[in-house]
């Protein structure tokens, strides 16, 4: 005869396990002192995006004719109406940075929302179904990953011409492999595992398998991925607008504005300077939060 | 061994076939009558038009072109550029020493300092000096090179004017292309002060190159020395009371090196990408500037064999990376 009382099931609601798992998530990214600076850059960046009207005290495009290269204000030679100066054509630096903060974020939120969706229905299938639909795309992937992906987005641009929106379409259609790949692997090892063949015997058609079942137990991966390309595809845009590629003047794009100032190099440093310290911070500030979201997501790391 | 060098042959064709569809759909999907570009602004009468059509074979259907296209790659012959008429193949190989003696030095900076402070980084885990490395390596994986070479530019050549601000060597010097390596035909060349300037002007520019492969390979070498470092048959080494230099220098450096080899053999593709801009930024006379001034001059022949040459480059630098995996570590050669 056992006293022993049974222990009371404890049922949590789904809003209660995912406060839990948040929870945990950010108990192990707040470890990395790095990522939380990193996302406290990135916040800050999307906050001057979302207000740049309010913040820029110029218009990003307007021409001040009376003020070609005016030095940063602290300089000899600056004015407190500009205090990072002004470009060749007498435009406010610290305004365009401010609204350059909008390209960069959109260029990254278009360019890893395309790569993404694409390449995660890709894996999926190919993964999920196997066989010569997996073998046709996985080589197509392969062939797209033999090119440089710089060089193949801007070839593409150059088929596609210059411009913003194409070169978002191009850094996406270079980027989806590596959603594809690992979305692959993950589906392929999920699918061996006994609760997909226990929906599976439940009637789960195929699509439910794929999306309800399976996909959800996939994301992790996929989450860091789309972080490092985020930052690669800023860094990227930002390059093929240098190469005037991209976006195109008068758009305050960094990498088009370090492009316009090109010329000037050795007579005035700050329209040199500020938009690439621009790039260099957000890039650096989203690879240093996806360290974190890495070491916070991957259970194998985190053990270490 | 041969099966897996053939394996891995045998997975290639596909690959190249599929590049060689998508330089050869680039042409196609272009806007606008290829011949009409060709012509240039002047035109040409419908006569011409037609006898230019025939004579470039674009009256046949378009999946006998591409074959046509194959068999002609298979002969050596990429076509011609619009511009210069001069075969592109001769051109690619002219400019192609200059890119790799760019490439070659980036990745021997790299690999000569990106190593050593990746070991010295696993090994004084959580010291100062992994931080500061670490945070370094991150913030030149985060670095837009193209403004990292302006910014070199502006600090040694503007201020202290040491190095030049583009080319290859000094206009004063002069002499014959023997290897297409300035670094080696100026010291061949006997003539005083060649070297230097030829160094001098690579410097820059390799430096610029190797600073993402560089972050890449001292992250890379610093978790796999981490990762080797936790086995058994290290802490055997150690408990045998085996010195220190030996246990890291021998059974875990060793080890180590392989999946650091791999990333450094990867870093190929990394490389053309990023010549393309360095070469751009320092007007040097390599491949990757070629391939932007002729997407610029619309030189759609160079274009597309450029785009075909360099993945051709990659794929089997990365064939030869994987054989060199598998020469060194035979548990994947007999998977």
């Amino acid at each position: 005869m056992s006293d022993i009382a049974p222990t009371p099931v404890v049922r949590l609601s789904d809003a209660a396990i995912r406060r839990r798992m948040l929870a945990e998530f950010w108990f192990y990214f707040r470890q990395n002192r790095g990522a939380v600076a990193g996302l406290f850059v990135f916040i800050l960046l999307v906050l001057i995006a979302v207000f740049a009207p309010l913040l820029a005290p110029h218009d990003p495009t307007m021409q001040y004719r009376d003020a070609l290269l005016v030095p940063p204000a602290w300089q000899e030679g600056g004015r407190a109406a500009f205090p990072l100066g002004t470009d060749a054509v007498g435009r406010d630096m610290l305004s365009r940075l401010i609204y350059g903060a909008q390209y960069s974020l959109f260029i990254g939120i278009v360019v890893v929302a395309i790569a993404l969706i694409g390449g995660v229905i890709l894996g999926l299938l190919a993964g999920y179904f196997g066989g010569w639909v997996d073998t046709v795309i996985m080589r197509v992937m392969d062939v797209i990953l033999a090119f440089p992906s710089l060089l193949l987005a801007l070839v593409l641009v150059a088929v596609l011409g210059p411009g913003l929106t194409n070169a978002m379409i191009a850094i996406a259609i270079v980027y989806q492999p590596h959603f594809a790949r690992l979305t692959r692997a993950a589906v392929m090892s999920e699918m061996k595992r006994e609760y997909v063949t226990a929906a599976r015997v439940a009637g789960a058609g195929n699509l439910r398998l794929m999306f309800k079942t399976i996909l959800p137990n996939c994301l992790a991966p996929l989450i860091v991925q789309a972080t490092l390309s985020f930052s690669s595809a800023v860094l990227d845009s930002a390059a093929l607008g240098f190469l005037g590629m991209g976006a195109q003047p008068p758009a305050p794009e960094w990498g088009t504005m370090l492009a316009e100032a090109r010329e000037f190099i050795l007579r005035a440093w700050w329209v040199v300077t500020f938009p690439g310290l621009a790039i260099l911070i957000s890039v650096l500030a989203i690879n240093l939060m996806g360290d974190g979201l890495r070491d916070a997501l991957d259970p194998k790391l985190k053990r270490s | 061994m041969v099966r897996f060098i053939l394996s891995k042959l045998l997975y290639l064709v596909p690959t190249f076939l599929g590049i060689t569809i998508i330089a050869f759909s680039f042409v196609r999907i272009l806007p606008g009558d290829p011949v009409l570009l060709m012509a240039g602004e002047r035109g040409v009468t419908p006569e011409r038009h037609a006898e230019l059509s025939a004579q470039l074979g674009y009256d046949k259907p378009v999946v006998m072109q591409y074959f046509d296209f194959l068999g002609r790659l298979m002969h050596g012959d990429f076509g011609n550029s619009l511009v210069t008429k001069k075969p592109v193949l001769t051109e690619f190989m002219a400019l192609f020493p200059a890119t790799v003696e760019l490439g070659l030095c980036a990745i021997i900076i790299a690999t000569l300092i990106g190593v050593p402070v990746g070991v010295l980084a696993a090994i004084k885990r959580g010291s100062w000096f992994d931080q500061i490395s670490m945070t370094t390596a991150l913030v030149g994986f985060s670095m837009p090179i193209f403004w990292w070479g302006l910014l070199l530019i502006i600090f040694f050549s503007g201020i202290l004017g040491w190095t030049p601000v583009s080319g290859r060597i000094s206009l004063l010097y002069f002499f014959p292309n023997v290897t297409g390596f300035m670094l080696i035909d100026s010291l061949l060349s006997g003539q005083k002060g060649a070297f230097t300037s030829a160094l001098s002007h690579l410097i820059l520019p390799s430096v610029v190159l190797a600073t993402i492969p560089l972050a890449v390979i001292a992250r890379q070498t610093r978790s796999a020395m981490l990762e080797v470092m936790g086995e058994d048959y290290v802490r055997t080494a150690r408990a045998k009371g085996m010195p220190p230099s030996r246990v890291i220098g021998v059974h875990a450096l060793r080890n180590a090196m392989i999946p650091v080899i791999t990333t450094i053999g990867l870093q190929i593709g990394v490389l053309m990408a990023g010549a393309i801009l360095t070469e751009t930024i320092f007007s040097w006379p390599g491949i990757g500037k070629w391939m932007i001034d002729s997407i610029a001059r619309r030189d759609y022949p160079v274009v597309q064999s450029g785009l075909l040459l360099i993945a051709a480059l990659v794929m089997v630098v990365n064939l030869l990376v994987d054989l060199t995996y598998g020469l060194i570590n035979p548990r994947i050669r007999n998977k």
